[in-house]
């Protein structure tokens, strides 16, 4: 009995660091058949090459499409066949929750894709890691420049806006209406829209004025809207404990803390935001575009949108991923031409804007002009004024990290443990300790 | 059995073990000796893994040194700690329990035996969703009946105390069965004679329980324990999904940690030396606990 319980346990002290052991290095047993050269630069440069006869194979790998657009990037890439009949593409489609996991083991194993997507924060640590192909020669002119301009690093462009998408403040009518107070406008400052605030929170107890997510992604833009921000011009320094971040802090958290037109996580009770809007109890709420054909299906109240308020001066949100080609494929032309015509070609423009998946990242009116054409909400061209005011987060190779660092100061912030001053001191103390910056 | 014979039986038996062997090989043990090298290099996770990837990133023990010296290191074994505290008196007495019961000789056993070992069976991520929403402070079903006798629930999840309590709650639910049914062959392996004889001396049940039950169910007991002492220090998908280490860190637990160095901050050697230390301190944990068990482990023969 003592002898089999002891081979029992051995056996399970075994499993244990079986499990651990592959916690953390998963499926790189690749190590064998990986190649031993260095990553280096690649460049892609479509304007030295002729339109080659060849047939080209390539892969795409995306999460954009998932959960409800696949159909769509189909029709797309049929489309796109037809005019390079010589470009054979597979698309794969990954759920978001496991894309980037899949991703960092497939490149690290050198099985990527030729071309994939990636959202912004990923795009950094990607593009600093040397593991994609600049783009050079590729015709940009079709694109919104703040967009393409996101994903140049140094000077180098490394991937090409595949989509986008930008904040806008969306508001309840009817709850405006009980409160008797006029509609927010595109020149609100932060202190009309408290003022409102209060007014909406005083209609209930269960009524609340606003929902902003106390998160880095909020404070980076507010503090935008301050005149602040995380950084330095040249982002060799943190600047998060400074005067402006002070006041774009302290405005996001004292609605919550002090004058609670702002619901607590606890009065949230584990709640969205969405759901709460949609329930017919929230006055405003500052959110992506991507939530029109939500609250045109959930909402039974009349809702509009417009531009976000602003501090000192505007500053929205924008939103892009980054479609790249991998510094190690092959075929980095047929990647490259096909990523370009995805992002930017007129047809697969309107195709994305029909379909109500989201807005491509191109300069040409007259097909955005088919997106403006669709309600609720009545005034659509909120989405496109605020893109006078696009404000890009502050891209730097440890974007997660600082991401979390700051977010969690903030709700420590928001749930009243510390003082606003204190999280930024703390956030920009720690930020400095753990991130080298170049 | 005679040398040769042995040898013979190993020849026989090789071809039946190699498809596992080498299973084993590949996905355990060479990962197992490729992480330890990881563990001393600053290997960002993107970069074509091999050799010269590896030499070139070599810090040797910094990624330790540097874990050591944070306060997050102490501050995540805390609440492991905290976890364990809470989570292996619950687990074990409701095991207990449970084996009891199913100990009866009653009709329809079968069918609780089923009910009980169901959660064991459930993936985690089904169970912590549904946790999720039993927790949800307004509109869960738990603060419901709890508010029904007069007593209104802590935001669970949301809440920096309660946040750990509500895991362990989900984790002794779904961990019971387990522990449970190797409690009750434990159980069923002790002999009617100690209890009849007993009963002719006159103890009660509690004395039965605690003079009979107890010292011939310890060699189960201590594997349960042990077994559930490295189950919870590899606490995370539950975390994951039901809390994701917060509110404010308060459920950041090792293996939490060490997913999101790896795969979200791009450091997978200190990623490596976390779980290494992870290992380190579970194998001396269980070390500790085999010396520990001559004091109150009784084998029966």
């Amino acid at each position: 009995m003592r002898k089999k319980l002891m081979s029992l346990l051995l056996t399970g002290v075994l499993a244990t660091s079986l499990l651990t052991g592959c916690g953390s290095t998963d499926d790189n047993t690749a190590e064998g058949t990986a190649a031993t050269t260095e990553s280096k630069q690649e460049t892609v440069d479509l304007a030295n090459t002729e339109v080659s006869e060849e047939t080209a194979e390539i892969t795409y790998a995306n999460f954009n499409a998932s959960g409800g657009n696949e159909e769509t990037l189909q029709k797309m890439y049929d489309a796109f066949h037809e005019e390079y009949p010589n470009i054979t593409v597979n698309i794969e489609t990954i759920g978001y929750d496991d894309y980037f996991t899949q991703m960092q083991t497939r490149v690290a194993g050198g099985t990527a894709p030729d071309c994939y997507e990636l959202n912004i924060e990923n795009f950094a640590a990607y593009a600093n890691k040397g593991v994609l192909a600049e783009l050079t020669g590729i015709d940009t002119s079709g694109y919104n420049t703040t967009a393409l301009n996101a994903f140049s690093v140094d000077g180098k462009q490394y991937g090409v806006p595949g989509n986008f998408s930008n904040v806008v403040l969306i508001y309840n009518k009817d709850l405006f209406d009980k409160a008797g107070i006029a509609y927010p406008t595109d020149d609100w400052t932060w202190d009309d829209a408290m003022e409102a605030c209060e007014k909406i929170s005083a209609l209930g107890d269960d009524i609340y004025g606003i929902y902003q997510p106390i998160t880095f992604n909020e404070f980076f833009k507010v503090a935008a809207q301050y005149g602040g921000g995380v950084l330095n011009e040249d982002k060799t320094e943190f600047t998060i404990n400074s005067e402006e971040n002070l006041k774009a802090a302290t405005m996001m958290i004292s609605k919550v803390t002090e004058t609670n037109v702002q619901p607590t996580e606890a009065q949230m009770g584990g709640m969205g935001d969405w759901d709460l809007f949609e329930s017919g109890r929230l006055g405003m709420i500052p959110t992506g575009i991507w939530a029109f054909n939500t609250f045109a299906d959930a909402c039974d109240f009349n809702w509009d949108i417009c531009v976000e308020p602003g501090g000192t001066q505007k500053a929205t949100h924008f939103f892009s991923n980054a479609l790249v080609v991998n510094a190690d494929s092959d075929k980095k032309e047929a990647a490259a031409t096909w990523i370009n015509w995805l992002a930017s070609s007129d047809t697969a423009a309107q195709m994305r804007i029909d379909a109500g998946w989201d807005l491509p990242a191109i300069n040409n009116e007259d097909v955005l002009s088919g997106y403006l054409k669709l309600t609720p909400p009545e005034n659509r061209q909120a989405v496109f004024d605020s893109l006078n005011y696009l404000t890009v987060a502050p891209i730097i190779e440890d974007y997660s990290l600082m991401s979390d660092i700051i977010t969690n100061k903030l709700s420590l912030a928001a749930s009243g443990e510390i003082t606003v001053k204190e999280a930024l001191d703390q956030a920009q103390e720690e930020c400095t300790a753990q991130i080298k910056l170049q | 059995m005679s040398k040769k014979r042995q040898k013979r039986a190993l020849k026989n038996a090789i071809p039946f073990m190699l498809p596992s062997f080498l299973g084993m090989i590949v996905f355990s043990f060479l990962p197992i000796i490729i992480s330890i090298a990881i563990s001393f290099t600053n290997w960002n996770g993107l970069d074509k893994l091999s050799y010269k990837t590896l030499a070139s990133n070599f810090v040797f023990l910094d990624n330790y040194k540097q874990i050591l010296g944070t306060s997050e290191f102490w501050k995540v074994l805390g609440h492991t700690c905290y976890y364990i505290v809470l989570y292996i008196p619950m687990v074990l007495i409701m095991s207990l329990l449970i084996a009891s019961i199913l100990n009866k000789n009653m009709k329809g056993i079968t069918v609780f035996r089923i009910m009980y070992y169901i959660p064991v069976l459930t993936s985690w991520v089904a169970a912590s969703l549904i946790w999720k929403w039993v927790l949800s402070p307004q509109y869960g079903i738990l603060n419901q009946l709890l508010g029904y006798i007069g007593i209104s629930g802590p935001g669970w999840l949301t809440d920096k105390v309660w946040a750990m309590p509500a895991i362990v709650l989900a984790s002794v639910w779904k961990d019971m069965g387990f522990y449970g049914l190797f409690l009750l062959s434990g159980l069923k392996a002790i002999d009617t004679g100690y209890y009849e004889a007993a009963i002719v001396d006159g103890a009660g049940k509690m004395k039965q329980f605690f003079s009979i039950t107890l010292p011939l169910l310890s060699p189960s007991m201590f594997f349960c324990i042990i077994m559930a002492l490295i189950n919870a220090f590899q606490l995370f998908p539950q975390v994951q999904i039901m809390t994701e280490g917060g509110p404010n860190g308060a459920t950041q637990v090792m293996v939490e940690r060490i997913y999101t160095y790896g795969f979200k901050y791009f450091k997978m050697g200190y990623a490596s030396a976390y779980s290494w230390l992870l290992f380190v301190i579970i194998f001396i944990l269980t070390l500790i606990q085999m010396k520990l068990q001559n004091k109150w482990v009784h084998y029966e023969s």
